[in-house]
């Protein structure tokens, strides 16, 4: 590959080509490092996922041995109970946890937005929870959702409702935890939706009290539109990360009561460390991996019909 | 729907004072918690005498590896931090500036998206195996390295953003003058993109600082990080509720003093590329 000649190149001349050299060189010296660090971190383990999820590994005595199993542990997948419900569950909680979050951090961006005095210190405020360990998230919630002594029952005993049992009883633990996740996160999207708020030209709305619109045509036909882009980012942002979601439930309910709260990355974290199923567990990994890639496919497919019908 | 302007501003704060009870209250009471006794909390009473009992137990007691997790936390987010700038900033400076081929672009920082989305867990276990095949398990060198590379797309995209914003013509300028390309990154690009370096690395140490699953998988005790202590907590045969509140509040403290000094910066990484 010859470098391309500069825009401001006139002519062939000794420094030219010693110019050339020096880019070429610098251009890879820049690059290599992070290069390497995707190849011998990313490219590298996901081959070697790929390959071990072929076999089956047993452990003895810290030695390895592989046995060939084709495709078994592809089909086991299927048969997994615990695996079917952590998809179902990871589905269930990142639908509810990433909507209840745009909605509250839609909601306050906007009254943040209709207060000049104290958007600063509000802004601080919710900053707060987005910088909290998840696994400190855990604990705070493991606490005050405790049903012999948490802040919780105590505040709901106040107004005659009897203490529940929220992270032990199979109907309101997934619910509990998508709460928590709710309150984790909601800061997040306040921030980017005040941000993108923030950066809407004013003269549409100047344009749009001007025609006599009302609070509620105000914000469905100028703002929601306008904040659509931003909207987008968010929610995939969101989505991503709440399908990785791991650190709430080990703390929370550990995938329990039952399975109600397992998901994907507490099942692979079950078989594949807990119960050194190696062989198993890293073709829960690709499996994992590759509905990761067809959800992305996914996105990238809708964000092209939509701009095709813009 | 016509109030006046003054009952309007209050309701309107007065909704976002409840809000933001709604982000403090859990938090003041889980470090509160961490200054009671057990008999105290279990007991559910409001008003309690304070303790240090606690905190003593958490860093100082035989059986708590508590100080070598936190200093365990600080040496991987420090270290990560620092390797996953400098290669960020190389490579995002390199991709944007130099001629590297179209497709090639794409595909690199396509892969560094994609891989992105996977979820940590999905890949610690090679990690595992990787580290253990050449020595490093169990140290906190493995740490490091999972930390930079998870970190590394983020700060990609970021110094990609920053590094955008160098005038093409200064570096140009730079060039005619004769500076050679350490010269040119050293005094063009590094100073220009200082607040995006700020940024970039308030948000790399934060997300080494928290995140579990990784560190859990790649550790053992003495190379445990605090996310990993603090599960310990609550994995006792009994659970030590305020020993655990008050790991958890001493664990907050590093994000606390950088959401003081670093707010801006904060603000600006996040939000970066999600508004234009």
């Amino acid at each position: 590959m010859v470098a391309e000649p500069s825009a401001l190149a006139s002519q062939p001349s000794a420094s030219d080509f010693q110019r050339g050299l020096d880019e070429r060189l610098w251009r890879w010296l820049t690059l290599s490092p992070a290069l390497l660090l995707l190849l011998a971190l990313s490219v590298l383990p996901l081959a070697n996922l790929f390959a071990t999820s072929f076999f089956t590994v047993s452990w003895s005595g810290g030695h390895s041995s592989f046995a060939a199993a084709g495709l078994n542990n592809y089909r086991a997948l299927a048969g997994d109970t615990l695996f079917r419900a952590g998809i179902l569950n990871t589905i269930l909680f990142a639908l509810f946890a990433v909507g209840g979050q745009m909605l509250c951090g839609f909601a306050l961006a906007l009254l943040c937005t209709g207060v000049t005095r104290g958007r600063l210190l509000y802004r601080t405020i919710f900053i707060l929870p987005i910088l909290v360990p998840g696994i400190v998230v855990g604990a705070i919630w493991k606490l005050l959702l405790n049903f012999d002594f948490g802040l919780v029952n105590q505040a709901i005993a106040l107004v005659g409702i009897d203490p529940l049992n929220w992270l032990g009883s199979a109907t309101t633990a997934l619910a509990s935890v998508i709460f928590v996740d709710i309150w984790h996160w909601t800061p997040f999207c306040f921030l980017l939706f005040l941000a993108g708020l923030q950066s809407l030209p004013q003269d549409v709305y100047e344009a749009a009290k001007i025609d006599g619109a009302s609070g509620w045509q105000e914000l469905t036909y100028v703002t929601l539109p306008m904040m659509l882009p931003t909207i987008m980012v968010t929610f995939a942002f969101r989505l991503v990360l709440a399908f990785k979601v791991f650190d709430e439930v080990y703390l929370l309910t550990g995938g329990g009561p039952g399975t109600s709260t397992q998901v994907m990355s507490f099942t692979l974290y079950q078989r594949f460390f807990r119960e050194d199923q190696t062989g198993y567990g890293s073709a829960m990994s690709v499996a994992i991996i590759f509905m990761t890639c067809i959800l992305l496919a996914a996105a990238f497919a809708a964000r092209g019909r939509m701009g095709a019908t813009k | 729907m016509m109030a006046s302007p003054r009952v309007r501003a209050l309701s309107i704060h007065a909704l976002l004072m409840a809000a933001a009870l709604l982000v403090l209250i859990p938090i003041v009471w889980v470090v509160a918690a961490g200054f009671r006794t057990q008999i105290s909390l279990l007991s559910g009473a409001f008003w309690f005498t304070p303790v240090l009992k606690n905190l003593n137990e958490v860093l100082f007691s035989k059986t708590s590896d508590f100080l070598v997790n936190y200093r365990n936390s600080l040496v991987v987010g420090t270290l990560s931090t620092l390797i996953c700038l400098v290669t960020a900033t190389l490579a995002a400076w390199s991709l944007n500036r130099m001629s590297w081929p179209r497709w090639f672009v794409h595909i690199f920082l396509g892969w560094a998206l994609v891989f992105h989305m996977f979820p940590p867990l999905a890949l610690a276990s090679a990690w595992f195996t990787i580290m253990r095949t050449v020595g490093l398990d169990n140290t906190l060198t493995a740490v490091v390295l999972a930390h930079t590379v998870l970190n590394l797309p983020m700060a990609l995209w970021l110094m990609g953003v920053f590094v955008r914003d160098v005038p093409v013509e200064l570096e140009e300028a730079a060039r005619l003058d004769g500076a050679t390309t350490p010269v040119l990154l050293w005094r063009i690009v590094l100073p220009i993109t200082a607040p995006g370096l700020a940024a970039t690395a308030i948000l790399t140490f934060v997300f080494s600082w928290n995140d579990f699953g990784v560190a859990l998988t790649l550790t053992m005790k003495q190379t445990a990080t605090v996310p990993v202590a603090i599960a310990k907590f609550a994995q006792e045969y009994e659970i030590l509720y305020t020993q655990m509140a008050a790991a958890a509040a001493l664990s907050i403290l590093p994000a606390l003093v950088l959401l003081i000094i670093g707010q801006r910066y904060i603000v600006a990484g996040l939000t970066q590329g999600a508004v234009k």
